[in-house]
């Protein structure tokens, strides 16, 4: 009984343009990179003509979740952290529907890291983006887990203590990992077409956003926006193509996505911003598919009960 | 010789041996026989703390307490009266507990007596000394030597011997004894089966030629049909009776056994249990598939219902349905896990930081576990708030026959319908008059927003200011009020007026009635009153409680002692619904409270009625 199949015909006859995903103005500061990939999300979500009502957006708390307010589907801003089971359970019921996740790296990797890993294992299809500025943004410059090592936060002004965890490296270690790609927000191509990898992948797909928080993190990233040769591109013909970059980023490394190996070393090697697809693998079993219930009837569940009661019967 | 036969209106026994030995497998069949036969009857199970705790030694005792009666049976009661120990250090700490009443019969394996093994034969000559210092009646059973008549592995067997000899003693019917016990081995081989009717039948042959006494509990057979479950396996039951879909879970005893019940028959049912990675995570699924129109809930006990706070408080700000279940035990952290107590009520109304208006209400009875799903989730859908159940592990592990519940089709009926939103309508368009606003489902064209756990308008829209926030507070608490006064002041147990009035809420009910009861036998002017909504609290309590002299709580959580050290008035830290009885009303409302690890005895209940009717008459006088 769910919505989709009454609503078929609606959206056939319907087309969709950006204004129709527009939501509120978004309020995040200039130059932050969650704009291009609100940009980004947008122009996927009609390239993709998604019906905004069958479309969801779950996030925690941060900036980065804010995102779904910035949207005209259906959104859903819960709890820091925790906004991996709530997708989980909207899929459950209602698995016609697009659900994307937006997570901070706070919200992903600190405060929700068991649902994170969790969800990896569950792959239920959905889009996980980890908006990763490697700072808490809106708590106002604490340390995040994806700071680099001396880092100087808030809370650790002499320089964040701990080398930063490695988020692609954590996702590709855990069983049924499905698809983990690594994208940047200054590179509004590679982030569309890595976005529309994500969205046609059935399965749990895990993107990394290299972003930029303009008020904390700046410096991070800003070698590499100036300068293209520290970016790495994966390529290959099943991995994020995407032509008109060729010229601009001279340094790629051909990997095969079904090589969950060579996969695990790139990731593991922290030596260059590497962008591109890490894993694919489409033939993973998706928990909301498993756990499918078959829809019985109120009348029949009622004489299946009463039958259940019988056992317990004096 | 033909033994005496003593007839009585009830019984409590016990049967008890190291854990493995199927002591509660015993007592469960003759729970039933004796259920079958038209008795009422209130079973709890001995529980180890360890899966294998060592045998023969204080914490490896595991069995079924059964208090068989006449009329139903209520509650576990006060002392057991005749006990079957497998050996004489589970027995030892049974008499520790305080579990047997003086005059108890005691009927023991007595291999032990002339074990081989010097140190275990000094070991049943202490423990006996000590039991020595009641008195008690000690049967001497060779239970192994008759066993080894039949099978190879006595202490396998040795629980189908005792049963027999239950059968034989109570006046059982053995010919049902018989069926329960093949019913009980059905997937095992005929062998077993046969060797297990044996047994029975030996133990049944031994009393008769040996015990020179019999009991009798008369049975009635009941007009109604009847079904006998435990709390766990009603709520379950009932959680599908009431349309669920989606249990969300993840194990903590004593709580798990729901979705044990549960997962066994699901998916027949179209239903799924998730057992997630943590509590936080099954109440953040609960919470998802609720959203998206699924009926859904979350189980758990204490700790759980902690972990779930946050997220209860979401429910509660974006008014989405959430039922969540609390099967209780011993508290604080990890406590009691197995044990009983009612110490999460003032976590479950006032856990959330924040105002989180909900509902929590407390079934009394395990006919009521079976029910209270069904007006859980009729609460949760049409409040659009949270609604916790709070059971606890004497209703999850406590069996009872009750009148088999009429089941009806309308409860199966799917949350709301799928249709487009309702043009111009927007999400928290509250009614003043009801606190009430449309609910919206995702899929539903022309009703897309963004649902927040921020403080939010009429149109979902995040907003800080003063009023907005104001404005949706009294929203949400407003359905609480339109609810609270929907519902009915509680009745009475016993005259309207009097003395003392005994306020009690969830398991207790049918203890603190029982006390009642006896109390007013006595010629006390007690009367009891039990509430089952906590949240909001039920109509008409002041003016109930005016009518009589005292009014005090009993319950199963903390309070300090008035008269213990540097316990004030003022200090005083009191009974969970006591704080709130004295908060809603405003009347001095006295608190009588214990936390031992298990059920209120009525005969403890007694006590306290008459000390405190007591100090009252004495106040009076003086
Ligand atoms: C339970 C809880 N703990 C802490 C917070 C405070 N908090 C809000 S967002 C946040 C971290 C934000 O960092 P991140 O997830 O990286 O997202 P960003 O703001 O950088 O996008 C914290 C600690 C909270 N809202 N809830």
């Amino acid at each position: 009984m769910t919505g989709s199949l009454l609503f078929t015909t609606m959206e056939e006859d319907r087309e969709f343009d950006l204004e129709d995903y527009t939501g509120a103005v978004a309020r995040w500061c200039p130059g932050c990179g969650d704009h291009a990939v609100l940009t980004a999300v947008q122009r996927l979500l009609e390239s993709e003509q998604l019906a905004p009502e069958q479309t969801m957006f779950v996030s925690g708390i941060g900036c980065a979740s804010r995102f779904p307010h910035y949207l005209h589907t259906y959104g859903f801003h819960g709890i820091h952290g925790r906004a991996l089971p709530v997708a989980t359970g909207i899929k459950l019921h209602r698995p016609d529907l697009r659900v994307f996740v937006v997570m901070g790296d706070g919200d992903c990797c600190s405060i929700g890291a068991a649902h994170w890993i969790h969800a990896i294992r569950y792959n239920v299809d959905m889009v996980a983006l980890m908006l990763d500025n490697q700072v808490y943004g809106l708590t106002k410059n604490q340390t995040s887990p994806t700071s680099p090592k001396g880092y100087p936060s808030n809370t650790q002004p002499q320089g964040a203590y701990l080398p930063p965890l490695n988020p692609l490296s954590v996702t590709l270690g855990v069983t049924n990992a499905s698809f983990v790609a690594q994208t940047a927000d200054w590179v509004p191509a590679h982030l569309f077409a890595t976005l529309q990898a994500a969205y046609r992948h059935r399965g749990f797909s895990f993107v990394r956003v290299l972003q930029r928080c303009p008020q904390y993190t700046v410096e991070i990233f800003q070698q590499a926006v100036r300068d293209p040769s520290k970016v790495e591109l994966l390529v290959h013909p099943n991995g994020i193509v995407v032509p008109e970059l060729d010229q601009l980023y001279q340094r790629k490394t051909p990997h095969d996505p079904s090589d969950l190996d060579t996969a695990r070393r790139l990731a593991d090697d922290e030596g260059a911003f590497r962008l591109g697809l890490f894993y694919r693998n489409p033939t993973l079993p998706r928990y909301e598919e498993t756990r499918r219930p078959t829809t019985i009837a109120a009348d029949q569940r009622v004489a299946l009960l009463n039958a259940e009661l019988d056992r317990y019967a004096l | 010789m033909e033994p005496t036969t003593i007839t009585l209106p009830e019984h409590t026994l016990e049967v008890v041996s190291d854990a493995g030995e199927g002591a509660q497998k015993c007592g469960q069949i003759f729970g039933t026989v004796c259920a079958r036969m038209g008795n009422g009857i209130w079973t709890v199970e001995i529980i180890p703390a360890e899966i294998q705790p060592p045998p023969r030694t204080l914490g490896s005792a595991s069995g079924n307490r059964i208090r068989v009666g006449t009329q139903p049976v209520t509650n576990w009661g006060d002392a057991t009266n005749l006990v079957v120990a497998f050996n004489e250090q589970v027995l030892l700490a049974r008499h520790r507990l305080d579990a047997l009443a003086p005059d108890a019969v005691i009927l023991i394996e007595n291999m032990w007596a002339s074990h081989p093994d010097e140190t275990v034969r000094q070991a049943w000559e202490t423990a006996m000394a000590e039991l020595g210092t009641r008195s008690y009646r000690v049967i001497g059973v060779p239970m192994e030597e008759q066993c080894l008549s039949v099978t190879d592995e006595p202490r396998l067997g040795k629980n189908m011997f005792v049963l027999g000899m239950l059968i034989h003693l109570y006046s059982r019917d053995l010919d049902l004894a018989r069926q329960l016990v093949v019913h009980q081995f059905r997937k095992k081989s005929q062998e077993v089966r046969d060797t297990n009717v044996a047994l029975l039948e030996l133990g049944h042959r031994w009393a008769g030629e040996n015990l020179a006494f019999r009991l009798e509990v008369p049975a009635s057979k009941p007009e109604r049909a009847m079904v006998v479950m435990n709390g766990n396996q009603a709520l379950a039951l009932g959680a599908v009776a009431a349309g669920m879909e989606l249990c969300a879970m993840y194990p903590i005893t004593p709580a798990t056994s729901v979705s044990h019940y549960l997962g066994a028959i699901f998916e027949k049912f179209g239903g799924v249990v998730h057992q997630a990675e943590d509590e936080i995570a099954a109440c953040g699924v609960a919470i998802g598939a609720s959203y998206a129109g699924k009926v859904a809930f979350t189980v758990t006990s204490g700790p759980g219902l902690a972990l779930k706070t946050e997220f209860i408080g979401l429910a509660g700000m974006t008014e989405i349905p959430l039922v969540v279940m609390d099967v209780q035990r011993g508290g604080p952290s990890t406590g009691l896990p197995t044990k009983v107590e009612q110490s999460d009520l003032l976590a479950a109304v006032f856990g959330q930081p924040g105002d989180t208006p909900k509902i929590v209400l407390a079934p009394a009875t395990i006919e009521e576990c079976f029910h209270s799903p069904t007006t859980a989730r009729r609460l949760a859908e049409a409040f659009r708030c949270p609604v916790i159940i709070l059971s606890d592990a004497n209703l999850a592990t406590g069996q009872q026959p009750f009148p088999r519940p009429t089941l009806d089709v309308r409860w199966q009926a799917p949350p709301i319908d799928l249709g487009p939103a309702p043009e111009g309508v927007r999400p928290y368009e509250w009614d003043p008059a009801s606190g009430l606003s449309h609910r919206f489902l995702p899929g539903q064209p022309g009703g897309m927003h963004t649902v927040t756990g921020l403080s939010h308008d009429e149109a979902s829209k995040v907003a800080h200011t003063p009023d907005v926030h104001q404005r949706g507070s009294a929203m949400r608490s407003r359905k609480l009020a339109v609810f609270q006064q929907m519902l009915a002041p509680p009745s009475v147990y016993g005259p309207p007026s009097g003395d003392l009035l005994i306020v009690g809420w969830g398991s207790t009910k049918g203890a603190i009635e029982e006390a009642v009861d006896r109390a007013r036998r006595e010629g006390l002017a007690a009367s009891s009153l039990h509430l089952r909504f906590l949240s909001p609290l039920e109509p008409g309590l002041s003016e109930i409680f005016g009518r009589f002299g005292k009014v005090i709580t009993v319950e199963i959580n903390y309070s300090d002692e008035p008269d213990d050290p540097f316990i004030t008035e003022e200090n005083r830290r009191r009974g969970q619904l006591c704080w709130l009885l004295r908060a809603q009303t405003l009347v001095d409302v006295d608190c009588w409270t214990r936390v031992p690890g298990e059920p209120l005895r009525p005969g403890r209940i007694l006590q306290a009625i008459r000390a405190s009717v007591g100090q009252r008459n004495g106040e009076k006088t003086r």
